[in-house]
């Protein structure tokens, strides 16, 4: 059945295209200020999916090295039973980014809605343009 | 990697996103992007990326959740789209 393998290692990929594609359209398409950002972890997350996708394989177990195959003096590695750790690891940093982003956007946020009284787009550039 | 699992956690992961863009009510909105960031999580431990797992466990469904529901407390609850 080499069709239905080669089709469920597509799900993840599709999934993240979807996923991308509803955070660019809260992004683009709301004109809440919350729910673009809502979008923007969206689209974070989405490709954070993609590249730790990347890193999965069939029948293979988490990167720790395996109490067994410690009997000699150097562990005997099987690379293919082992997931990549490789892009696990760069996507670790890629969370703390985007939590940090999402911190000062907030914070924009809070400043956007004392000084103007609204978190909506259209109502926002209305009230910039009256009041300079 | 556990196809069907894989599958089922993928699939809730879209709803919660979906619900997520197009409710009202922000604070629901809040909720169902901590779900999605929950499902993330399921589906990490199910790829064997653990450490990642955690990580979005505390960061992505716990800190990102606070700060959300504290701006939309502080600010309006109502959206217009």
């Amino acid at each position: 059945m080499a069709g239905l393998a080669d089709l469920i290692g597509q799900f993840n990929n599709v999934t993240y295209v979807v996923l991308m594609m509803i955070g660019f359209y809260a992004m683009t398409g709301k004109r809440n200020l919350v729910k673009k950002l809502v979008g923007m972890n969206i689209f974070q997350w989405s490709i954070i999916l993609f590249v730790v996708s990347l890193s999965a394989k069939r029948d293979a177990t988490i990167p720790i090295v395996l109490e067994g195959n410690n009997a000699g003096a150097l562990p005997a590695l099987e690379a293919a039973q082992y997931v990549n750790p490789l892009p696990q690891v760069l996507m670790l940093t890629a969370i703390v980014v985007g939590v940090a982003i999402t911190g000062v956007a907030l914070a924009l946020l809070l400043r956007i809605y004392k000084r103007y009284g609204t978190l909506e787009e259209d109502q926002l550039l209305e009230r910039i343009r009256l009041t300079g | 990697m556990i196809w069907q699992l894989d599958l089922i956690l993928l699939g809730l992961t879209v709803a919660c996103a979906l619900g997520a863009v197009q409710v009202r009510d922000l604070l629901t909105s809040v909720v169902l992007l901590s779900a999605f960031s929950l499902f993330m999580c399921l589906l990490w431990i199910e790829m064997g990326a653990v450490d990642v797992a955690f990580t979005e466990a505390a960061v992505g469904a716990g800190v990102t959740t606070v700060l959300f529901v504290v701006v939309v407390l502080k600010t309006e609850r109502e959206s217009q789209d």
